[in-house]
C-alpha cells in the first residue's frame, strides 16, 4: 500500500478505537452531541425500551473490551508466561522486542502477525509498544512476571487510567522508560502511583487533558523521581496575567 | 358561588388539604434507616440484585438533608487492605475492585461519569520493636489474601522516604496497590444517583419508633419529618439499621437492650458515637507527591491533601480521654498537646506548620470489638444491622452493601463469607479484635 493510504487506514483504525472505548453520554462534553445522539437521549428519557437498548449497547461494548483483555491462562500454562504475553501484545495490535534482538514483532494494519515469535521460547521481552490499543487493568495481568521489561509505550491508550498506573508496580525494578502521553483518563492521583518506579529514567506525560494544574504536577513529579527525565509538552505553562484592580 | 363551584370541580388546582410531597409512602418493602454511604450502598445493591424490575419498594430514610453530622462526609476518605482479620482484607479488596470499575456499576445514561478523585498513594504503617512481629504476621495474612503489600526495613524506609525520621522504627508495611484516598461525597452521590435511577425512594425524616408485635417483628416505622410535628407511619417488611454513629440510639428507641439483664432482650447494640478530630495543616516544605497515608505506631496519622502543601492529620485519643459527643466542636488544644509533638517527631519538616482548618466527625464505634456488625438481630426477625464499623465504614461500603443485599434476598452470603461479623459473637461474648499495631 502507498504510504499516505496506509497512514489514513491506521488513522481510521485509531479513531474507530476511540469511538468504541470512550465514555459516551457525558453531559459535560465540550461539543454538544450530534443530532442522532441527542435524539437517542431524548427518547431514552421517555421510553424504558430505548434506555434498555442503550444500556445493552454499552454493556456489549464493555464485554468486547473485557474479552480482548482476558487473562491468557491456557497459553500461559502450555507455552510459558513470555509467549503468552507476546501473544497478548500481538493480538491487541501492539509490538514488542526481545532481549538481545533488534527487530520488533508487530501486527500489521489488518491485525495479522507472523508466528515466528514462537521460535524464541526462552527469550525475555524487553520493550513493549502498546500505543493506541485498548489495554486496560485486567490486560496488564497478562504482562506480569516480565522482569526484564525496560520500555513501555502507552501513547494514546483510551483505557489506561489511574488504577492501571498503580498496577505498574510489578515492573518497579526493571522499568526505565514509560510513555503515557495522550491517555485521556489519567489524573494527578494516578501520577502519584508512579512513585514505585524508582528505576525510571525517561517519562513522557505530554498532552494529558485531565491534569488540572500541569505546571505544579510536573514540578512535583520531578521532585518525586529525581533521576528521571520528564517530557511534558502540550501544556500552556504561561503565567496568567493578574486582573488589575481599578481603585 | 360560581367561583366556588369552579374551584371545587376537578381540573382546578385548589384542594382543601395541603399535601406534603416530602412524606414517605405509607407502605414499603424495605426501609433502610440511614442515608450514609452504607445505607445507599445497600439500597443500590438491593435494586441491582432484584430479579424483577420494580419488584420491591426500597425506602431510604435520612435524618439530616444537609448531612452536617454524617460520618461519611466528614471522613478522611482512605481505603487500605492492611488489616489483620481476613474478612476485613477481603472487604477492602472487593471495595477497591468496585471502585476501579465504578463506572461500569454506577453510571447513569445521560449523566457524567463518576470521578472519585482517587489518589493511588498507598498506606504506610510504621512499627516499633515491640509490635514488629504483629506487623509481620499481618503482612503474611495480607499477602495470602491477595493484597499487594511490601515490608520495608529501617534502611529501605529511609531510602524511599528521606523525610521520615526513622528513629524507633524497626519495620514498615507499605501498600503498593488498591490503597489510597478518595472523595467520600462523590461516592455517596454516585450510589444515591444510581439507586434513585433504579427506583429507590429517598425520604428525609427521623425514624422515631417502630412497633414490635408479639413475635417481635418491626412492622410499622414512624418517620418524623424534619423541623415539624408531622409524622408518617410506614408499614414495612424489613428494616435495615445503617444509621452509623446513631444506630445504638435507634436500637434503644425500638426497645432493644431494655429487657432483663441476663436475657437476650437485655443485650443492647454496642454502637455509640465517638468524636474524632481532623486537622488541616499547611507546610510548604513538607513531603511531596509520593506522600503515603502514614500511620505511626504512636497512633498519629497524616496524609497529603491536594497539591499545595496541605496535609490532613489526627490521632485517636486514649480511652480515658474520649471527647464529649454532644456536638462537633473542635478542640484545638488537642492538636497542640497530642498531635503536633508526635507528628514533628516523625517528620521533622512538620515542626514548621500552620493549622489552617479543622473539623470533627463521629466514628460509629463498636465498643465491643471495634469491627462491623452485619446480620440479623437474634430476637427481631426482620431487622438487619450494618453498622459499628468504627472508622472503616466508608472503605468497606460497596462490599458491605452487596453482602447485606445477598443476606436479604438470598438468605445467606454468596460472594464474601461475613458470618464472623454477625450478632452471635456479641451474644457469646467472643470479640473479633483487629490485631493492630496502634
Amino acid at each position: 500500500m502507498s504510504a499516505p493510504l496506509l497512514s489514513f487506514h491506521r488513522c481510521c483504525q485509531r479513531s474507530a478505537l476511540l469511538l468504541v472505548a470512550r465514555r459516551r453520554w457525558s453531559s459535560s462534553s465540550a461539543a454538544p452531541g450530534s443530532l442522532l445522539s441527542r435524539c437517542l437521549l431524548f427518547l431514552a428519557k421517555r421510553y424504558y425500551d430505548v434506555e434498555m437498548l442503550l444500556n445493552w449497547r454499552a454493556k456489549v461494548g464493555r464485554d468486547r473490551l473485557q474479552r480482548k483483555n482476558l487473562y491468557y491462562g491456557y497459553t500461559r500454562k502450555f507455552y510459558g508466561p513470555e509467549i503468552a504475553s507476546a501473544y497478548y501484545i500481538l493480538s491487541l495490535g501492539g509490538g514488542f522486542r526481545f532481549v538481545g534482538q533488534s527487530e520488533w514483532f508487530r501486527a500489521n494494519s489488518r491485525g495479522k502477525f507472523s508466528w515466528e515469535f514462537l521460535n524464541y521460547k526462552d527469550s525475555l521481552v524487553e520493550e513493549v509498544d502498546m500505543s493506541h490499543t485498548v489495554i486496560n487493568y485486567t490486560g496488564l495481568s497478562n504482562l506480569e512476571r516480565q522482569q526484564h521489561l525496560r520500555t513501555l509505550k502507552l501513547q494514546g491508550c483510551p483505557e489506561v487510567d489511574d488504577w492501571f498506573l498503580a498496577g505498574l508496580h510489578m515492573f518497579q525494578d526493571s522499568l526505565e522508560e514509560l510513555d503515557i502521553s495522550h491517555c485521556t483518563q489519567i489524573t494527578a492521583g494516578g501520577l502519584a502511583a508512579l512513585r514505585n518506579l524508582r528505576g525510571l529514567k525517561r517519562l513522557n506525560v505530554s498532552y494529558l487533558p485531565k491534569i488540572s494544574s500541569p505546571g505544579l504536577v510536573i514540578i512535583l513529579l520531578e521532585e518525586m523521581l529525581p533521576h528521571c527525565q520528564i517530557t511534558a509538552e502540550g501544556y500552556d505553562l504561561s503565567l496568567r496575567q493578574a486582573v488589575e484592580e481599578t481603585s | 358561588m360560581r367561583q366556588k363551584a369552579m374551584d371545587a370541580l376537578p381540573g382546578s388546582s385548589w384542594t382543601p388539604f395541603e399535601i406534603n410531597p416530602n412524606l414517605p409512602p405509607e407502605t414499603a418493602d424495605i426501609v433502610i434507616v440511614g442515608g450514609g454511604v452504607v445505607g445507599w450502598s445497600i439500597a443500590y445493591w438491593l435494586k441491582q440484585k432484584e430479579k424483577l424490575s420494580k419488584g420491591m419498594r426500597v425506602l431510604v430514610v435520612e435524618r439530616d438533608p444537609t448531612y452536617s453530622q454524617a460520618s461519611t462526609v466528614l471522613s478522611a476518605g482512605g481505603i487500605r487492605q492492611q488489616f489483620s482479620l481476613l474478612e476485613n482484607i477481603h472487604l477492602s479488596l472487593a471495595s477497591a475492585d468496585f471502585m476501579r470499575n465504578i463506572n461500569e456499576h454506577l453510571s447513569v445514561v445521560n449523566e457524567d461519569p463518576v470521578d472519585l478523585q482517587f489518589n493511588q498513594s498507598g498506606y504506610l504503617f510504621l512499627a516499633s520493636e515491640e509490635v514488629a512481629h504483629i506487623m509481620e504476621q499481618n503482612y503474611n495474612t495480607q499477602r495470602m489474601s491477595g493484597a499487594k503489600v511490601s515490608l520495608l526495613s529501617q534502611h529501605q524506609l529511609k531510602e524511599k522516604f528521606p523525610w521520615i525520621n526513622t528513629e524507633g522504627v524497626v519495620l514498615a508495611s507499605y501498600g503498593l496497590e488498591n490503597e489510597g484516598w478518595f472523595d467520600p461525597w462523590t461516592l455517596l452521590n454516585a450510589f444515591r444517583r444510581k439507586a434513585i435511577s433504579l427506583g429507590v425512594i429517598q425520604c428525609f425524616g427521623e425514624v422515631t419508633s417502630g412497633s414490635l408485635t408479639l413475635c417481635l417483628i418491626v412492622c410499622v416505622s414512624q418517620v418524623q419529618m424534619p423541623n415539624s410535628m408531622e409524622y408518617q407511619p410506614v408499614e414495612c417488611a424489613i428494616v435495615v439499621n445503617a444509621a452509623g454513629a446513631f444506630s445504638g440510639r435507634l436500637a434503644e428507641t425500638l426497645g432493644i437492650g431494655l429487657g432483663p439483664k441476663d436475657s437476650l432482650a437485655g443485650i443492647p447494640v454496642p454502637v455509640e458515637p465517638r468524636k474524632r478530630y481532623v486537622y488541616v495543616v499547611h507546610c510548604p516544605d513538607g513531603p511531596g507527591l509520593d506522600t503515603p497515608f502514614l500511620i505511626d505506631y504512636s497512633g498519629v496519622y497524616f496524609r497529603r491533601e491536594g497539591l499545595g502543601g496541605n496535609y490532613i492529620c489526627g490521632i485517636s485519643p486514649e480511652e480515658a480521654e474520649e471527647p464529649d459527643t454532644s456536638n462537633l466542636d473542635v478542640d484545638h488544644q488537642f492538636f497542640e498537646d497530642k498531635v503536633w509533638p508526635k507528628l514533628a517527631n516523625r517528620v521533622p519538616a512538620f515542626e514548621k506548620l500552620k493549622v489552617t482548618s479543622a473539623w470533627a466527625g463521629f466514628y460509629d464505634y463498636n465498643t465491643f470489638d471495634q469491627n462491623g456488625i452485619i446480620g440479623l438481630h437474634p430476637l427481631i426477625n426482620n431487622m438487619y444491622f450494618a453498622t459499628g464499623f468504627s472508622g472503616h465504614g466508608l472503605q468497606h461500603s460497596p462490599a458491605v452493601g452487596r453482602a447485606v443485599a445477598e443476606l436479604i434476598l438470598d438468605g445467606e452470603f454468596q460472594t464474601l463469607d461475613l458470618k464472623g461479623f454477625s450478632f452471635r459473637r456479641i451474644l457469646a461474648q467472643e470479640p473479633m479484635l483487629e490485631r493492630n499495631i496502634v
